[in-house]
Order: C-alpha cells, then structure tokens, then sequence
C-alpha cells in the first residue's frame, strides 16, 4: 500500500517537474556570439516549414521566438490592448476585415519593404504601409460534387442561383456575427447586391430555406453532405476543394468538392504583417519581413496555411493550381467601410435572418 | 481572538493568489475598458440597461442556467446515491467514465452528439429504416433541447462526485431508525436524507448554475445563432466589434449576477449545514445483494453509461472507422477499420515548424494538469479551512462570496486583463507558461473549496476539542481527526482540479507557444481545417484524450490519501 503511494507521489513529482522544466521564452543577451531573438506574434493558424525557418536562422543569425493568440479578432484587440509594453517585435496575420482596427489603434511602425515592388497593388490596402500584405484567400460557396451528380441537379454558378426552387433547403452558411468566413460571405453579398440590394437577397435566401450555424467546423463537418450533414451547399474557402484532395485519406482523382467563383460570388481575404510600434529589433524585423514577401516563404504559405502568396514571383505546386479554382472578380471592400459599417450590417442582417 | 488569527493567517496565501491572478487583472482591463469610452462607465451602463437585447439575453441566461441545474440535480442524485450506497465491482472505472463529459472540449462534443442524433446520425438513421422515414425525425444541433442536454452531461458529474462522495459519509442507521419507527420510503427521504444533504447538494447546485450561467462553448456550437448568453454576448461585443465599455459593463452584470447568487447560497448554506457523525464509506456501502438491489442498481448504472458516454463512444468508434465516402468511384464503399488516423498523428507531413508529436501534447498537457493540481490544492485548503472553521466570522462572511467570482467571470474579459496587467516584470507573465496553470487554477479553486468545506464543517468540534484533551497536538490533531475525514473530499477536489485543466481550450483566451500545444488545442488545430486525414485526427485525438484523462482520473484515486488511517 505505501509503495503504490509513493510511486504516485513520484509520478506526480516528475509531472510537475516536467512541467515546470517548459522552455521559458530564451533571453538572450545582445552579444555578437549570441544570436537575438525576434518575437512574432500571429493568430492559430500559422505554420511555416521548419527547413526555411531554420535556413532564415542560420543565414542571419537570428533566432525566432513565435507567440500563438487566438484567432485574428482576439490577436488584433491584444495588439492593440498591449501597445505601451508589445507582446513582440512584429504582428503577422490582421486581416483586411480587423486592418483598420489595427492602423486605427496605431499598433504599427511603417515599413517601405522594396520587395512590396512584386506585389500588385490591388493587395496593398494601406498605402503608407504600416501593413504589409503577406496571402490572400478567397471565401467561396463549396459544394458537394457527389450531390449534385447523384441528383441531377447542375450546380450553382453564382449568388443569384441560390434563390432558384430547385436550390431549396440546401445551403448552410456561417453567422458572421461569430465566424470569420460567416463575416467575409456577408461582405460577399453587401459587395455583389450592393447595400441597397443585399438584405433583399438574404431574405429571399431564408424563404428558400436557408440553415444557419456559428462557426465553420459546424457548418462543414455537421451541416455540409459530405461530411455527413444534409446541405450540398457551404461557405467555405476556394482552397477547400484541393484540401479534401491532399488530406484525402485514399488517393483521388478529383476533389471531391468544388468551389463557385462566378464575378462577386467571394469575398477576398488579405493577411498583413507589421513591425510593433516601440519595437527595439526594427532592423531584425525588417529583414524577417522581406524574407516574407520573399519567394522562398511565399511559396511555401500554401501548403502550411491554406492560403496564397502575394508575391507574382512565387510559383504553385502543380497539386495547388490543377484543382485551385482562384476567382477573377472577388468582391473586396474598403477597409475603412469595413470598420464602420460593421455593426449595423451584422445588426441588420441579424434582425432579418434570425429573429 | 487566538481564533481569528489563525483565520486571517490561512487566508494570507489564496487571497494573494486572488489578488495578483484575477482582481488585478481584472480590475485593470475593467478601468481601461471604462477608459476608452467617452461617458465612462455611465454611458455603457445606460446602454446595457435600456437595451432590450441586453434584457432579453440576461433572461434568457438565468432561465437556461435554470432549468440545466434542475435537470442535472434530477439525472444526477440516483447515481450519487449509488454511488453512497454500493460497493460493486468497476465502480471506480463508472465513475471516472461519468467524469469524461466535463473533460472534452465542446466541439468535440458537439461531434459526439452528432454521430449520435445528427441529421444522418445513428439514432435518426436507425429511425428513419425502421419506419420508413423521409426525413430525420429528431432534430437536435442548434435547439434549446441541445444547450440543457449539453449541460446536463456536461455537469452530472459534480453532481456524482460532491453529493456522492458526501452522502457516503452519512450514517445509514438513521434512514434505519425512521424505518423501523414506520416511516416510508418518501418520507425517509423527506426528513432524513434530503436535509442532511441539503448542504452538498446546494453547493453542487450552486457550481453548476454558475457553470452553465457563463456557458460559452456550448451555447455556441449546440445551440446555434438564435441562443445567446451573456458570455456569448461578451465575446462578440470584445472581439467582432472591440465595443470595450460596452462588454465592460456585460461582464460586470455577469459577476454580479454571480456574488448575488452566492451571498444567496452563502446566507441558507449558514442554516443548512449541521455537524454529522461522518462514518467512513466502507461502513455505510454494501455489496449489491439483493434482487432489488440489482434492478435498481443496474438501471441506475444503465442510463448513466447510455447517457453520459453513448456521444463519446460514438465518436470514438468513427475514429476507427474508415471515414471516406467517395461516391465519385464507382460501387458502394463499405467503410472499413483503419487505424490510419493514429499513424497519421506521428507524421509530420507537412515538414511544419510546429508540428509536436501527440505524446508531446500528452506530455504538455498532464504538466499543466498536474500544476493546477498542485495549485488548487494548495490555495484551496487553507480558504477551505478558514471558511469551515469559523462560519460565524465577519471575515469569512465577506470573503466566502468572493471565492466564487472566477467562476462567473468572463474568460474573454479575464484574458484580456492579463494582458493589460501582467505586462511588467516581475510579473510579465503574458507570454509564460506559468500562466496557462494559474488561469486553470482559477476555475478550480471554487470546486476545491466547495468540494471541502461541507466535509471540513462536518468535523465535530468535540473530536477535535476531545482529541486535544488527550494530549493530541494539533498537528495530530490534523492528521488524525481532519485528515481521514477530508481525505475523501481531497481527491474529489483533485480530480475536478485535474480535470479542468486537461480538458481547457485556452488558446483563445490566453498566448501561447505554437510549438508546445496541449492536446484540445492540437484537436481544434485539426478540426479547422478540410480533409478527411485533418477530421480524422481530430476524432483520434479526442480519444486519445478521453483515454489520458480517465487513465488520470484513476491515478488520482488510487492515491488513497482517504485510506490513511478508517474510521
């Protein structure tokens, strides 16, 4: 009895010991043997290769020190919340929906990378550069292929075919009062129908029927048929479609999903990265920007975050671009519009679709 | 005199812990929100007060909160009576199975609830076949019915596990005397046990309101857009619309909603709460005997088991399972077992910086479990000894209500605090992994307080005042009288410690390091994202999870620190 007591005592220790043993941030010290250590702060669903990050280490002599908060709403306010002693020397991952919180909150230092020459302007909403556009991504109606071919029904081409009869009961979207790509697709709407014409278009949506979730993993992996649900029709991402191919768990041919890219049917995500104000590594974090806008990372965004590179000189993987649908008219909105309209679009669009 | 001061001294170390984790915090993100408004606090409360959305959401939280504490009272009591009354093979392993509801993460619950009464779940699959439906009978993702269900599993443990552990104490021979004096079953419970439960079992109630009246997860996920509460509402105010006054003032209404109800608790546990005879358990259970004894026993445990682990063994058995249904080839695809989703948690396919292998997570995870342990424990007792030892104190009083503030704080709110507080040395804790245990400890400590005082109250003065006539010194006293009294009580408050933590998502509350996630954080990393490999791993993970925290839960209960010394 008092052995099995005490070897749960030493079990317990050595958890506790493990525990605390947790690297702690490494400090350290500003000497030219040492490297320095630049923090960067970015949202939940940031991931880099190890080899470039470690290769970009080697090459400067810096080590990178990564700071995971939340989603990018909650990163944003942090930020912000923090800018008298930062959380880190640089911000990865505001996206146009939250940028003008960010500029508004003064949270950034400009920067005027020269590698911002390869990047078209359509990406760089913020002309004094205070942020830097990083990717893009594209929210977009998926659907079911099976569906459809099992129903005989021709897919939706565009926003408008939703409120078709034959559309009926089969489209489940995300509220953009607590989901990211809930918002975008709102945005989608406001920027194809117009302000004067959208809430139109929502409520004739809810006479055909329309299903409502919070968040993303309800609506795809419960609400969407392929994953078991009853509605061929989801907002997701224009990069869903060759993710089920490449995370598919035997080799298909096709996906299995595809994505509706019609003029105005998605709303373009863009992602920035800015040096904190007060930053005391500005010149460390100007080189680890232009190594982000640089080919090498910008190639391997897709595959580690779903997303695409800004930079026209990066290339696809084949996989990437034989099945990625990339819409040639996305609605993009300003950002400033964003920032005051928000609410009352949310606050509209909540009355009429859910009371 | 000598009295208080020992009082004040237990106090020292958890009113510190609460001073420097969640008062100054919370009371610096509160001044700064107020800050940023342009009427301070007036404008914002005049706001939240006049609004009918602000009306309409408190109401509709209290009556959730209600109805769930209700219902988990009523599922809850049969079992805790079983669990007081019998001694039966496997009872240890029933009853760290009836815990793992309170461990997984709400989207993997959701998920459980969906393989199981989802449009094409087991249940509305076998309905539809057997009776030739068109359409799902049973609707369940986003109903009401879903938020009290959630709950009700959610929290039927505590039930099991305060008032269980509670009423094992308790001295069968009294319900035998009303007996044998002609009482009947109804009214044995009416006079006997139900008022020498009432302490715990208020206490249990209290918790669970507490719990579900700041439910966040569920309300999100089960209950869907038309449902809110006031954590809900918090949430988006702060994060969609950085509305901080607004929230500000939310958060307030949620806490003091929150002291109100304890001082309420606080003011009838005062008359409820009587010195027992505690018997130990070993005394007061019996073998499962009689045929009566079986039946009631066995359909006890029957809705327990169907209830309680029926989502999660569904959502166990699709890990196993085959989960392609690529009705692009030709042919019917029987779905078949595969272990490919456990292989694939070891393979680092994207070559990513991030990438941690699941025993890293494991590994991450049973840390921090163990230092909230630890933690709870050691700020828990001494409040817990300081309350059950002097109820009559001003001190205690006043102190008692502010214990179960963490709890029905905004977690939304507190992060943020950390932030704006934590942010100097010594105390930049921001970015440390200490914080992440600190903020655990914070939920914890009200479970562990209250699952000790009803057992410290329970301590005849007299065992201790005779014990010290005999020549006992106190710490004998500790060690002989208090020790194998609590012992008990102890471990129930460990394993709610434990698992609080290994369950806790935090990441959206606090900052952490993307290289040394804990495993809820690795399963929502998988779930957020397409594919059948990323769903796949998200179901092995969560079992994998499920399987560390019973395995935990079991640990702690062969720690037998109850065992030291039967009375």
């Amino acid at each position: 009895m008092k052995k099995k007591y005490l070897f749960w005592i030493s079990v317990f220790s050595l958890l506790v010991s493990a525990c605390a043993k947790e690297p702690a941030p490494p400090q350290t010290p500003d000497s030219t043997a040492e490297p320095r250590t630049l923090t960067i702060m970015t949202h939940d669903s940031f991931a880099v290769s190890e080899e470039i990050i470690l290769a970009f280490q080697e090459e400067h002599h810096i080590k990178l020190s990564f700071l995971e908060i939340g989603d990018t709403g909650t990163a944003v306010n942090k930020a912000a919340l923090a800018k008298d002693a930062p959380l880190a020397d640089l911000f990865y991952g505001v996206d146009n929906t939250f940028l003008s919180r960010a500029l508004d909150e003064g949270i950034f230092e400009a920067y005027h990378s020269p590698l911002l020459a390869e990047i078209p302007e359509k990406f760089q909403l913020d002309p004094d550069h205070y942020a830097l556009p990083v990717d893009y991504g594209d929210v977009c109606l998926n659907y079911d292929r099976a569906y459809f071919a099992d129903h005989n029904l021709s897919p939706p081409e565009n926003l408008g075919d939703l409120l078709l009869p034959e559309y009926r009961g089969l489209l489940v979207v995300e509220n953009p009062a607590t989901s990211s790509p809930g918002l975008s697709f709102l945005f989608a709407t406001i920027g194809h129908f117009g302000e004067s014409g959208y809430l139109e278009f929502w409520q004739g949506l809810v006479d055909n029927d329309l299903a409502v979730v919070n968040d993303w993993e309800t609506a795809y992996y419960t609400e969407f048929t392929r994953w078991g649900g009853t509605r061929p029709i989801v907002v997701s991402y224009s990069s869903s479609p060759p993710f089920e191919l490449i995370y598919a768990e035997e080799p298909m041919e096709a996906p299995p999903t595809a994505a509706v890219i019609g003029d105005g049917a998605c709303f373009r995500q863009i992602e920035f990265v800015g040096i904190l104000a007060g930053t005391k590594n500005r010149d460390l974090a100007e080189t680890f920007i232009d190594f982000m806008l640089s080919p090498t990372f910008q190639e391997d965004i897709p595959l580690q975050m779903y997303v695409f590179p800004v930079n026209s000189n990066a290339q696809l993987e084949p996989t990437f671009t034989q099945f990625l649908a990339v819409p040639e008219n996305p609605v993009i909105l300003d950002p400033g519009d964003i920032a005051s309209r928000r609410e009352s679009w949310i606050h509209a669009w909540t009355e009429l679709v859910l009371r | 005199m000598k009295k208080t001061r020992l009082t004040i001294l237990l106090w020292i170390a958890p009113l510190t812990f609460l001073a420097l984790f969640y008062f100054y915090p919370l009371g610096s993100i509160l001044g700064l929100s107020f800050s940023r408004g342009e009427n301070g606090l007036m404008g914002p409360l005049l706001e939240a007060v006049s609004s009918a959305s602000v009306r309409r959401v408190l109401g509709f939280t209290i009556w959730q909160a209600a109805l769930s504490t209700v219902l988990t009272l009523v599922v809850g009591l049969p079992g805790a009576y079983l669990f007081a009354r019998y001694d039966f093979r496997g009872k240890s392993t029933l009853r760290a199975l009836t815990g793992l509801p309170f461990v997984m993460p709400t989207l993997v619950v959701a998920a459980g609830f969906n393989a199981l009464l989802g449009p094409t779940g087991w249940v509305n699959s076998a309905l539809m076949t057997l009776f030739d439906l068109p359409t799902p009978p049973i609707s369940f993702i986003n109903t009401f019915g879903a938020i009290i269900a959630a709950h009700v599993f959610y929290n039927t443990t505590i039930v099991l596990r305060m008032v269980g552990d509670f009423w094992s104490h308790i001295d069968p021979r009294l319900g035998q005397a009303a007996d044998s004096l002609g009482a009947n079953a109804w009214a044995r419970t009416r006079h006997i046990t139900l008022p020498l439960l009432a302490p715990v079992i208020s206490a249990a109630a209290l918790l669970i309101f507490i719990f579900d009246f700041t439910s966040f997860g569920v309300v999100l996920v089960l209950g869907g857009p038309r449902f809110a509460t006031l954590e809900v509402e918090i949430f988006y105010q702060t994060i969609s619309l950085f509305n901080l006054p607004l929230a500000a003032v939310l958060s307030l209404l949620q806490l003091a909603c929150t002291l109100a109800l304890t001082m309420i608790y606080t003011r009838l546990a005062a008359n409820l709460s009587r010195p027992l005879k505690m018997r130990s358990s070993k005394g007061t259970q019996k073998k499962i005997s009689t045929w009566r004894g079986r039946l009631i026993s066995g359909m006890i445990i029957g809705y327990l088991l169907v209830f309680l682990t029926t989502p999660l063994l569904a959502l166990a058995a699709r890990s196993v399972v085959s989960l392609e249904t690529d009705r692009t080839r030709e042919g019917e695809l029987v779905p078949g077992p595969t272990l490919a989703f456990y292989r694939e948690l070891s393979i680092n396919r994207r070559e990513s910086l991030f990438y941690s292998p699941p025993t890293t997570a494991i590994a991450i995870s049973l840390g921090y479990a163990s230092a909230t342990v630890v933690l709870a424990l050691a700020f828990g007792l001494p409040a817990a000894w300081a309350l059950a030892r002097d109820r009559e104190s001003r001190f205690n009083k006043l102190l008692d209500p502010i214990l179960m503030l963490p709890l029905g704080t905004s977690a939304v709110t507190l992060g943020l605090g950390f932030i704006v507080a934590l942010n100097r040395p010594p105390l930049d804790l921001r970015a440390s992994p200490l914080l992440i245990p600190i903020a655990h400890t914070l939920v914890a400590f009200p479970f562990v307080v209250r699952s000790l005082v009803p057992a410290l109250q329970s301590i005849q003065p007299r065992l201790r005042g005779a014990a010290a006539i005999l020549g006992a010194s106190p710490r004998q006293v500790t060690r002989h009288i208090d020790l194998p009294i609590v012992g008990r009580a102890l471990l129930v408050a460990a394993t709610f410690a434990f698992t609080i933590s290994i369950g806790e998502f935090g990441a959206s509350s606090l900052i952490s390091r993307p290289e040394y996630p804990t495993v809820p954080v690795m399963i929502y990393r998988f779930l957020s994202r397409p594919g059948a490999l990323n769903y796949g791993q998200a179901l092995a993970l969560s079992t994998i999870l499920m399987a560390v925290a019973v395995g935990g839960m079991l640990a702690i209960e062969r720690l037998r620190v109850a065992d030291v010394g039967e009375f």
